[in-house]
């Protein structure tokens, strides 16, 4: 109360008519009210990390990207003709333009690498699980309408790697049984990829997923709000209120976590900045040194590769001989994130009281879906399509490992999964038998066999391994 | 989670490690965008040997003036013996249509070569031409085989031939690998002459490709260094806050 009192001084201050100023409002617009709900009376747990950074820096990355397309759109021309030389025209021509448009490329990736920490510390923390399930899902509808926001975008500077990019994953929709054909060519307006396609593209790129981005993150924001923040002891601060309501370990989001926020966005500013100002491209990886040169249909580059942060999804594709079989790969590595709340219901939320095993297993994850979009940018080589498709079982097995630990299993439990998981992959090995790279198979079956051996066999020996820690009733904090 | 974090950050790295290992290895082009002098000549050797055929449609005389600290009437005189406004764009004067008639290709713009290319491979090509009869411009080259391309540095680098050394696969089939030049008639320039030269035109594309280059590393250092400045204030204030939270 007191806090409010002195603000309301400060208001009468500037001779009272800010202060009647806000009361008018209140009688119309629940400005204050919003203000206090939604922020000064919003009750965070007080033991926040680093990880839980991502979110408001995902959100300010959002706005900087569109305003900043909002003055790139002043001078774009979407045409087959003119898309290239007008960006051309951005980064020499118009005033501080090429700002604007690398404060945009780089903020896309950015935004990758901010949404994907993001997604990790939701699953090193199991904020996923009930009653987040709903969030979860919001939060992984953002991911996808974000993925085809940046595939659209990627096509209009009309470079020959946005052109060829396009090509090949519109060409996917050609591979559904049936309506394929059709199908494809309903996407692209055309034959091929042509100024149809990026004119269409255009439209969803500015227009039309901005807006399902944007509603996609308010209900993200208000599901959040309903249900409170998880935290990294993943324990519910609402099981212990005060007297006076508010819970225990739960501070106000503003000042606490507003400043605390600008700490952190100060920080990603500055690597925001070492990079625009530095190296916009980032050696290939951010601008990519092929789409310097404007669309030509006539000559496909050697590697059509799409930018890293497709690489993890590209490798599950690629990996796989059969384009429908690798298509299919692919969306069920998408979906399945989906559905991680139902997988893993182990009823211990944080990795902090999970147990050694489930740690490695989080961590192993992490380095997978690396090493995934590492080799997503490699040339498609037998090598690599086969190391591609063991990251893949690995990436999968996340998922069975994490419904195998939802509780205690027996040992005769854990040792048929192993032998199942063992069979499952042994038999996809001799369907997709070839004898050019026999070794090859052979020496990497060890990595979905070690795998296996660690996390699931591992187990049934040393149950101690995966039984959880106590849980504190109350956060740990300092 | 630390070490999540580092593995992370450390995961990341190969990534930007990656090159193109196809055909000769390229000489390393030791540009210095910040050496105005370098730039200055490569643009006039840009004007004189590429410009024939080559344009550097996006970008404009009086850009390059501006950066490259050159009034208006040295721009006209040194950069453009041709004529025309100093906020032209650099546009070859050789007609695409004939062009495509003479090499078989248009000659590709060279306003983002050094982005698209690299800097490495300019440096390298323009100074891997060598003799070859075979070649209908009397020249090949070893960094982009049976370019359409002509020698036009030949004057100021001289002639060479390239040696090539003969090595069997294990299938007992033979193929050609390249081994060295050696020069067969001396050109205006002695070799370090033309080395430099080269790298002069190659800096000169390096910084048509992404001009703001230039400018923006000063730029970059004032906005960290304010965000470092903000920094320090924003956690002092975050930490005074703070201490009321037991």
């Amino acid at each position: 109360m007191s806090q409010d009192a002195k603000k309301r001084d400060y208001l009468d201050v500037t001779g009272g008519w800010l202060h009647k100023l806000r009361g008018w409002i209140d009688a119309r617009f629940p400005m204050s009210k919003l203000w206090n709900e939604q922020v000064a009376q919003y009750y965070a747990p007080k033991n926040f990390n680093f990880w839980y950074f991502f979110g408001s820096i995902a959100l300010l990355i959002l706005v900087n990207q569109i305003v900043t397309g909002i003055f790139l759109t002043m001078n774009y021309q979407p045409s087959a003709t003119r898309a290239f030389a007008s960006v051309q025209y951005i980064m020499r021509d118009v005033n501080w333009g090429w700002l604007i448009r690398y404060m945009h490329s780089v903020g896309a990736s950015l935004f990758f690498v901010v949404v994907y920490l993001h997604m990790l510390r939701g699953v090193i923390y199991g904020s996923y699980k009930k009653p987040r399930e709903l969030l979860w899902i919001f939060g992984m509808l953002i991911y996808v309408a974000l993925m085809g926001e940046a595939f659209m975008g990627y096509l209009l500077p009309w470079g020959q790697m946005s052109y060829w990019g396009a090509q090949v994953i519109t060409s996917l929709f050609g591979a559904v049984p049936g309506i394929g054909n059709g199908l494809e060519q309903w996407i692209r307006g055309d034959y091929a990829v042509s100024g149809i396609t990026l004119n269409r593209f255009f439209a969803l790129h500015v227009v039309a997923l901005p807006l399902v981005l944007v509603g996609l993150v308010l209900f993200h924001l208000i599901a959040l709000h309903e249900v409170g923040s998880n935290n990294p002891d993943g324990v519910e601060i609402k099981k212990h209120k005060g007297s006076d309501g508010i819970p225990l370990d739960g501070i106000p989001f503003h000042p606490y976590y507003t400043i605390k926020d600008i700490v952190g966005v100060t920080v990603f500013l500055a690597i925001f900045a070492a990079i625009i100002f530095f190296s916009p491209g980032l050696h290939g990886l951010f601008l990519e040194p092929a789409n310097f040169e404007p669309a030509n249909p006539l000559k496909t580059p050697v590697d059509i590769r799409p930018l890293w942060y497709f690489g993890p999804f590209y490798a599950i594709l690629r990996s796989i001989p059969n384009k429908l079989l690798g298509i299919s790969s692919m969306g069920l590595a998408i979906v399945i994130l989906f559905l991680l709340p139902w997988i893993d219901r182990n009823p211990v939320k944080s990795i902090r009281y999970r147990g050694p095993l489930y740690r490695a297993l989080v961590f192993v994850f992490a380095i997978t879906f690396i090493i995934l979009g590492y080799i997503g940018l490699q040339p498609a080589t037998p090598f690599w399509a086969q190391i591609g498709q063991r990251m893949e079982e690995l990436y999968f097995l996340f998922f069975v490992v994490s419904w195998i630990y939802t509780r205690p299993r027996s040992w005769v439990f854990l040792a048929l999964a192993f032998l199942a998981v063992m069979a499952v992959i042994t038999a996809f090995d001799w369907l997709g038998w070839d004898t050019a790279i026999a070794h090859l198979k052979i020496y990497s079956w060890l990595i979905p066999g070690i795998y296996s051996v660690i996390f699931l066999l591992l187990p049934a020996f040393f149950s101690k391994l995966v039984e959880p820690l106590p849980v504190p009733e109350r956060v740990t904090w300092k | 989670m630390k070490t999540i974090l580092a593995a992370l950050l450390f995961g990341l790295l190969p990534l930007a490690a990656f090159a193109q290992d196809e055909g000769v290895p390229l000489q390393h082009a030791n540009i210095n965008l910040s050496n105005t002098a370098s730039l200055q000549r490569g643009a006039k050797f840009f004007v004189n040997y590429c410009m024939g055929c080559h344009s550097a449609r996006y970008v404009r005389y009086n850009r390059v003036g501006k950066d490259l600290g050159l009034t208006d009437v040295q721009l006209e005189s040194y950069l453009m013996p041709g004529g025309g406004k100093v906020s032209d764009t650099m546009v070859s004067a050789m007609p695409q249509a004939d062009a495509k008639k003479w090499f078989g290709i248009p000659p590709p713009d060279l306003s983002l070569e050094a982005d698209s290319r690299g800097t490495d491979w300019i440096y390298t090509y323009l100074k891997s031409f060598y003799l070859d009869p075979k070649s209908a411009t009397g020249v090949n080259n070893v960094v982009f085989p049976h370019t359409a391309m002509p020698d036009v540095l030949w004057e100021l680098q001289g002639t060479q031939k390239a040696i090539f050394t003969t090595v069997r696969n294990p299938d007992g089939s033979m193929y050609e690998v390249f081994n060295r030049f050696e020069p067969v008639t001396p050109g205006k320039l002695t070799p370090e002459q033309f080395d430099k030269a080269d790298r002069d035109i190659t800096n000169f594309l390096a910084y048509v490709s992404d001009p703001i280059a230039l400018k923006s590393r000063d730029l970059g250092l004032r906005v960290i260094g304010f965000l470092i400045i903000f920094f320090v204030f924003a956690y002092l204030l975050k930490r005074e806050i703070w201490k009321k939270i037991h």
